[in-house]
């Protein structure tokens, strides 16, 4: 039977990988978000000049497209001489840090809060809940300004600021799928087995709660990443010299005029790789998750 | 349905109750002692600092502090701004009405646009039009706002010189305010030119902050669309030999609203935070850019009022649209 290759079911990975790639916008997501990881990881070979490195006679000039431009400067330079594009290459760094410290660091919190309250119930349940109840309560963007309020504003403080209003989601997800979980045989069996609560949570239990979490996950990167680049943008953020993108455009604002490409390119930056974590996250969706699946 | 309602309002109290705890308790966790920022004094004589700490009430038990809070809040006491020394539910009533308006316009706009587009993509499925539509969707779903809106300032007001590119009417134009509402108020100003400039003035921060939720609405509608043209009844309408024109708009619409409602009504939460940085762009004159003027001004008292008033208003919106979808959907009063 086992030797049968051919009747054998399919590897889970190669399973969802085929249910992904039916999906062409969602392979042409990865694909670029895949680009811009290497951007990201390979910016200091990538760019001509220092990210932070002020060019004094090359103040604002236009991409090498435009009038004006040169092929030292391929994207132009900012307000103070600055090489644009390696203080966009850099900046891919911090938003996709961001993005994914945020996730990894709400998705844990959110496993283990989400998981007591399914299996201690009670009293722990109700206050787990309230207070996730209450962080939504308080509409996202004016909850991290209040965070940062209390903290400063910092680029290690944004993440803090962003993880806290995007926690309860993955609190719920676990909660929710892991409560419909308890009820069924599997579990009953395992515990009649003696398997402790702790191997009952992590390896029996959650396993079965990842698909929804996965997905969240993947499209929390990209609400993670848009939040701190308004954070950023709004001055709370990252804080200038740095070469994160909502602080870039913030800066830049006032420049609009002179010269449009310090405003336009760092913002299709952010537009370009949230839209591409967007389209393979719908794309997880529609293979982890048949349910939820958008005609 | 009277037992549903009682339920979902006291459902409320508990959460406005911890909304209260959760910003006394903010405001005690800032950095910065209160009585050196409200006072900007340092090093002041132990007489005058017992004098503040009495006054502000800093010399009672923590507990006392906070049922002295609520009891303000209760009164409508929500603190006094430190820079305008004005009451923190005074400014915040002031500048609302502006946020308000942008916000109605803004949603105006995402549903005018979002639900015929929705409807659209639905019906015609799989073609063209559609796949277009829902990649224009997703754009706008990932939008960041703050750089769409300097996109269509560059756009419209720098290049082509359409619209202006801050404030909510040019300063030529000065009456008392009576709604609130530029556009109201300039009308019944009967000054000509005042209305048409007011209404300039609005049409780009609206479409700034309307572009999430008409994306958001655009896709709800579609997916709810696709839904309910499969059942039965739309199939038996026609049977009847109904023309498309009232299956679709009339049977199928219908009933594909009911999530479309619920979208709408969340997409208040996304509005607030929108207004934050709209506001902040437009130099509109609401509670967004308030609230974070309020930061950079360390005018906490401002800060933490107006937060509480903005989440409260939030859990209100949230708990009118929970009666609202009962009304329309029979099936949730009945569950639980």
């Amino acid at each position: 039977m086992a030797d049968d290759v051919a009747l054998a079911p399919p590897s889970p990975a190669r399973a969802l990988w085929a249910d992904f790639a039916v999906n062409r916008g969602a392979v042409l997501g990865l694909a670029v978000l895949c680009t811009i990881l290497i951007i990201a990881a390979f910016a200091d070979v990538i760019a001509l000049h220092d990210p932070m490195i002020q060019f004094r006679e090359h103040v604002l000039q236009p991409p090498v497209w435009a009038a004006g431009g040169s092929w030292e400067f391929p994207l132009g330079t900012d307000d103070v001489g600055r090489d644009l594009m390696a203080r966009i290459v850099h900046g891919a760094r911090f938003s996709l840090f961001i993005g994914f410290s945020v996730v990894v660091v709400s998705l844990a919190v959110g496993v283990c809060l989400g998981l007591a309250s399914a299996f201690m119930g009670g009293l722990v349940d109700t206050l787990i809940s309230r207070v996730m109840d209450l962080i939504m309560s308080v509409p996202s963007l004016v909850l991290a300004i209040v965070v940062i309020a209390i903290i400063g504003p910092s680029l290690a403080n944004t993440i803090v600021a962003v993880t806290v209003v995007y926690m309860p989601r993955y609190v719920r997800i676990v909660r929710a799928t892991a409560q419909a979980e308890l009820a069924k045989d599997y579990v009953t069996a395992s515990r009649a087995c003696g398997v402790g609560p702790f191997r009952l949570a992590f390896v029996t239990v959650l396993p079965n709660c990842l698909a929804p979490l996965i997905v969240q996950a993947a499209l929390g990167i990209s609400d993670a990443i848009l939040e701190a680049a308004a954070l950023g943008f709004l001055g709370l953020g990252a804080q200038p010299p740095t070469p994160e993108w909502g602080a870039m455009l913030s800066s830049a604002r006032e420049f609009i005029q002179r010269a449009p490409h310090v405003v336009t390119l760092p913002g299709l930056a952010i537009l370009i790789t949230v839209v591409s974590i967007n389209l393979m996250g719908d794309g997880l969706r529609d293979a982890l998750d048949p349910k939820l699946k958008r005609s | 349905m009277l037992a549903f309602v009682l339920r979902r309002i006291a459902l409320t109290v508990p959460t406005l109750f911890a909304l209260s705890f959760l910003t006394f308790v903010a405001i005690r966790l800032v950095p910065g002692d209160p009585i050196e920022v409200r006072r900007g004094e340092r090093g002041i004589s132990p007489e005058r600092l017992e004098f503040f700490r009495h006054e502000l009430g800093l010399d009672q038990p923590v507990w006392k502090q906070f049922l002295d809070y609520i009891w303000g809040l209760m009164h409508g006491d929500f603190g006094v701004s430190i820079i305008s020394q004005d009451s923190v539910l005074r400014e915040f009533l002031t500048l609302f009405p502006a946020t308000l308006e942008l916000s109605l316009f803004a949603m105006l706009f995402a549903v005018v646009f979002g639900v015929p587009f929705g409807v659209l993509a639905a019906v015609k499925r799989g073609s063209v039009f559609d796949h277009g539509l829902m990649g224009v969707a997703l754009f706008g779903y990932s939008m960041p706002v703050f750089w769409w809106g300097l996109l269509l300032v560059l756009f419209f007001s720098v290049t082509l010189d359409l619209t202006p590119v801050s404030g909510r009417i040019d300063l030529l134009y000065y009456f008392e305010p009576v709604t609130g509402f530029m556009t109201v108020d300039s009308l019944l100003s009967g000054q000509e030119g005042a209305f048409s400039s007011a209404l300039s003035h609005l049409v780009l921060p609206a479409i700034v902050l309307g572009t999430i939720p008409l994306a958001a609405i655009a896709r709800m509608t579609r997916s709810s669309m696709l839904e309910v043209l499969e059942e039965d009844y739309v199939r038996t309408a026609r049977a009847k030999g109904l023309s498309p024109f009232r299956v679709i708009g009339l049977h199928a619409l219908r009933n594909a609203l009911i999530p479309v409602v619920t979208t709408i009504g969340l997409q208040g939460g996304t509005m607030l935070a929108g207004a934050v940085l709209t506001e902040t762009i437009f130099a509109w004159p609401g509670v967004g850019k308030w609230l974070i003027e309020s930061i950079f001004r360390r005018d906490y008292p401002a800060l933490q009022g107006g937060v509480l008033l903005i989440s409260t208003l939030l859990v209100l919106v949230n708990m009118t649209v929970d009666i609202l979808n009962a009304v329309i959907n029979p099936r949730i009063r009945h569950g639980r």
